[in-house]
């Protein structure tokens, strides 16, 4: 399990390429935030340029990631080595980290005008690079240290973009949101302080080799895994995000959604999989867990009363069928062939459901902003004076619902392939009717939107390009379901 | 030679038809028309090539690699050239009158996206080289269609939406648990491989026949076999073209195909006899075809009268398929195109009916014949045929599922196929009969409910001729049966792939 996580001693050294992509990949998102702050950009083209620049050191960092099966960076800073590594898993959540908020941020100019953010507006992009940064800073970390100060950061950063709307809902959701934040943050240190205490090691590769199983190993897991599924909104730990995204700016919620949530979540199979290799029942809890938060994210969605309390729930639910995979990921006697095809799923889940949540959160934004609407009885009509914003609603439903041809789809396929061979058929049946209720909540939404006797309302013209890039992300999300090969091949190790 | 760009060009023509139509603006109309058009014209043109190159013993095959082990495949195989030509044509046929049928109508373009989107989803299943391409045609499919039922947007057609959705999601979710199922004990297995799943009989022999019942029970649905119909009827609310095209070629059609498939392709049938399952599902394809044509006779409104007579003509094929024996194969094969033929002819008429006279119900049909002579001949020969009257192409195959049956030794299908017949011919004459010999508004009796002069003929011709190029072809497929090419030659080549390998 640890190989997957590149947590090995590599054969070669970066290129000299890779060391500039590295530094830009990390810092470029920061600085672009900062001058933004000052220079706010009212059109997408400077917001493109830089984009083009941030994908083009990850295709760069990706690129050599897979010739070599891993890269690996180490410093030593005040007598504590910091090392930094990236291997086919963390160049690909890089490349979708930096294409997600590329969308995001190509979205907000437009976005901001139309709403009439103000002089507020400007903070969104200082805020946004911090959160770029701390995530691929958190994808590339290789010791408890430097994740947790990404982990602190893109937290603050996610309290600080929510707050940016300035509503009174806002705001309580907000501080909500960072007591929880910090809450979990203390939980997690406390887990790494017994880590240490113990072992002594800061470092992941060389903790794995030093852990033995025992009651310091469970106690800390424990306090790692409560404080990080409390960031993550596992079920039922979730009960914060739906204000959140229903208050926060429509690019917030959507970055918010779609890496943000995943990063908790990345970091608890992580270190779970280092102090709780063999361990049955951790991984099991979370699975019934994951049961449960798909059926109860699926009723609340069905009986949601505004848009972005739907796509909220949603996302609930959709991290169940993550929370589903558990079992298959770590624990004692899981033959090889479901366990790589869990793990393909798992990561194609994850991937897949980002793009496609980023985009229905885009697209959900716009059909609220055209219409003046924020509840789903608002939108009818909408399938004749607004059918691209619908049909890109569609089309990331489509990965939600895990129907082909999706990422989600062929992410659910892996999935039920591994539970049946290792006879989890609690699994097959919570992925299966999570299939039928998304479809449900889904398609009520498109019913309330094909309703002819609607009322005629003036509909606000959107920005230019702000359906474009919900459609990009859409479709995305669609074709890396066919698509699918090359990013597995990833998966395993690059070509090394 | 591999011509591996053939397959994916004839499915590709009618996605980027729907992506042009898509980013169209609403008010594009003559674009749109030359669009769809042009792309419909230009995929029978590539399907009678698939033809051809089947013909010359070739089978195209496009593929790619998914995930591992699993490939994506469109394959030109007889089989699914045969369903690919039959949609094609009938795509032409149903734009031309979905074009006609929507003159001055709200949201067109929504409409003809979908409706492209749809075709290329029903040849994609005609095309399904594996199970698993297999099934991702076939959901896209109730995805693309679901738009087209629901179009109104009346509260009664997104009810029938609503229900429409329930029973094939479901479906969709019962066939996927199947299809992971036979990947987890078999892998990939390709629609072509010559070894059938005999290999498997000795250890699995309950679990592939659980399977064969998920596969075939998720299938169902959309062939509508009872008790799994209930949608069908409902989803009557769906424009003309729709209904047309649901009943003929997409929906219901690619339920059946799919049963073809997995009988013949996939278990191949010495391994569904061994199973038993056939028995079983003759046993219900029979059911349904009484259960259909009798619920017909009780409808006193056009649409879903032949809504049910759908129900019940579709399962000829599957009972064609469980009669074990080369005619029986042959009866469905070619009942699978012939039905196409006269089924999307009479929904045409119903439509021309609705709209030019605004008739819907039967009773208010008299002496249409008379006001509208060339729909109403054609209706007739559709009739007909769906009764089975020699010289019609309903009767050939009724003929060839009868002589199968007896080799097979299977006398009670022949009971069922006449006495279906009796029903068939009960209530489909007293149309005629009315259409004929009633006296009706045309003769200064009565009014009709709601009459429009559409065009110069006795409707506007983008209405009429569909109908009557259809009913031309289905008469033709009865008369020249022994000629090359035609549906019953086609069948029997696939038949005798099948049997003599």
């Amino acid at each position: 399990m640890i190989w997957r996580f590149g947590l090995f001693e590599s054969t070669f050294a970066p290129l000299a390429l890779t060391h500039w992509a590295l530094l830009c990949a990390l810092l470029l998102p920061l600085l672009a935030g900062l001058l933004a702050a000052f220079l706010p950009p009212r059109r997408g083209a400077p917001v493109l340029v830089v984009a083009a620049l941030l994908l083009a050191a990850g295709a760069a960092l990706t690129l050599d990631a897979y010739q070599t099966g891993l890269l690996r960076w180490q410093a030593e800073i005040l007598g504590v080595t910091l090392s930094l590594r990236l291997n086919g898993l963390g160049a690909l959540l890089l490349l979708v980290t930096q294409g997600v908020s590329a969308a995001a941020a190509l979205y907000a100019p437009g976005y901001l005008r139309l709403i009439e953010a103000g002089p507020a507006g400007r903070w969104l992009w200082p805020l946004m690079g911090v959160t770029v940064s701390a995530l691929s800073l958190l994808w590339l970390a290789a010791d408890l240290l430097t994740l947790y100060f990404a982990l602190e950061a893109l937290g603050l950063s996610a309290v600080g973009m929510l707050l940016l709307s300035q509503k009174s809902e806002a705001l309580e959701a907000g501080m909500r949101y960072l007591l929880l934040t910090l809450v979990g943050s203390l939980a997690y240190l406390m887990g790494v302080a017994l880590i240490v205490g113990e072992w002594g090691e800061l470092e992941l590769s060389r903790l794995a080799v030093a852990v033995e199983p025992g009651t310091v190993a469970y106690v800390a897991a424990a306090l790692l895994g409560a404080g990080l599924a409390l960031k993550a909104a596992l079920f039922p730990l979730h009960a914060w995000l739906g204000p959140v995204h229903e208050n926060a700016w429509t690019p917030v919620s959507a970055l918010h959604a779609a890496l943000v949530l995943k990063a908790s979540l990345y970091m608890l199979i992580l270190l779970w999989s280092l102090l709780l290799p063999q361990t049955l029942w951790a991984p099991r809890l979370i699975a019934w867990l994951g049961g449960l938060a798909i059926v109860w994210g699926g009723l609340t969605a069905w009986r949601a009363q505004t848009l972005k309390s739907l796509v909220a729930s949603s996302t609930v639910a959709q991290l169940g069928y993550l929370m589903v995979a558990f079992p298959l990921l770590l624990g004692p006697d899981i033959a090889p062939i479901p366990k790589a095809l869990a793990w393909q799923g798992f990561w194609l889940q994850l991937i897949g459901h980002g793009l496609a949540k980023a985009a229905m959160f885009l697209a959900a934004g716009n059909l609220m902003l055209a219409t003046g609407e924020s509840s789903l009885k608002g939108l009818a009509g909408t399938s004749r004076h607004l059918p691209l914003s619908l049909l890109i609603f569609g089309l990331a439903s489509i990965t939600l619902m895990g129907l082909p041809p999706s990422a989600g789809f062929t992410a659910k396929w892996l999935l039920l392939h591994a539970m049946v061979l290792s006879n989890q058929w609690v699994g097959v049946a919570s992925l299966l009717v999570g299939t039928l209720l998304t479809a449900a909540y889904i398609f009520r939404m498109f019913r309330y939107s094909f309703d002819e006797r609607a009322p005629h309302h003036r509909y606000q013209p959107l920005a230019r390009g702000m359906d474009a890039v919900a459609l990009t992300l859409a479709l995305a999300a669609l074709a890396l379901g066919l698509l699918a090969h090359f990013p597995l091949s990833l998966l395993h190790g690059g070509g090394a | 030679m591999n011509m591996a760009w053939l397959p994916l060009a004839a499915l590709s023509v009618s996605l980027f038809a729907a992506i042009a139509i898509f980013s169209l603006p609403e008010t594009a109309r003559p674009a749109r028309t030359v669009i769809n058009l042009a792309a419909a014209a230009c995929k029978v043109a590539l399907v009678v090539l698939m033809v051809w190159r089947v013909s010359q013993g070739f089978e195209d095959t496009f593929s790619f690699q998914i995930i591992g082990g699993i490939d994506f495949v469109l394959r030109a195989d007889a089989l699914g050239v045969m369903f690919a030509g039959l949609s094609s044509i009938l795509w032409l046929c149903t734009t031309v009158y979905a074009i006609g049928y929507l003159e001055g109508a709200a949201n067109r373009k929504r409409f003809f996206g979908f409706f492209s989107l749809c075709v290329t989803s029903t040849l994609g299943i005609a095309l399904a080289g594996n199970l698993f391409t297999f099934l991702i045609f076939y959901e896209m499919l109730t995805l693309s269609t679901y738009p087209l039922v629901a179009h109104a947007g009346t509260p009664k057609a997104l009810a029938a939406g609503r229900v429409y959705l329930r029973y094939t999601l479901s479906a969709g979710v019962v066939l996927l648990l199947g299809v992971v199922l036979l990947y987890s004990l078999t892998g990939d297995q390709s629609f072509a491989s010559e070894q059938g799943l005999d290999r498997y009989l000795s250890d699995h022999r309950g679990l592939l026949t659980f399977i064969f019942a998920l596969l075939v029970g998720g299938l169902a649905v959309k062939a509508a076999i009872v008790p799994l119909h209930g949608w069908l009827p409902r989803a009557m609310v769906a424009p003309a073209p729709v209904s047309a095209l649901l009943h003929a070629v997409a929906v219901v059609k690619a339920g059946a195909f799919g049963i073809l498939r997995i009988i013949y392709d996939l278990y191949g049938i010495e391994l569904s006899v061994e199973l038993g399952v056939t028995t079983w599902l003759a046993a219900m394809a029979a059911f349904t075809i009484l259960y259909g044509s009798l619920r017909a006779m009780a409808q006193a409104e056009l649409k879903p009268r032949l809504a049910f007579s759908t129900i019940s003509q579709v399962s000829y094929i599957v009972l064609g398929a469980c009669v074990v024996g080369p005619f029986g194969t042959i009866g469905a094969l070619a009942h699978l195109l012939h039905q196409g033929l006269m089924k999307v002819t009479l929904f045409f008429c119903a439509g021309s009916y609705a709209e030019e006279l605004g008739i819907h119900r039967i009773d208010e049909m008299n002496g249409a014949g008379r006001r509208m002579p060339l729909t109403s001949i054609a209706f007739t020969l559709s009739a007909l045929g769906m009764v089975g009257l020699p010289p019609t192409a309903g009767f050939i195959t009724k003929w060839y599922l009868g002589i199968g049956a007896i080799e097979a030794r299977m006398l009670w299908v022949v009971a069922v196929l006449v006495l279906s017949s009796v029903l068939n011919a009960l209530y489909f004459l007293p149309i005629i009969y009315r259409l004929w010999f009633c006296q009706g508004p045309a003769h200064g009796v009565g009014e009709w409910p709601s009459e429009q002069r559409l065009g110069r003929f006795e409707t506007h011709g983008w209405l009429l001729w569909p109908a009557v190029f259809t009913t031309t072809v289905g008469l033709l497929a009865g008369l020249l049966a022994g000629l090359p090419f035609s549906p019953l030659d086609w069948a029997t080549r696939v038949a005798v792939g099948e049997y003599l390998p």
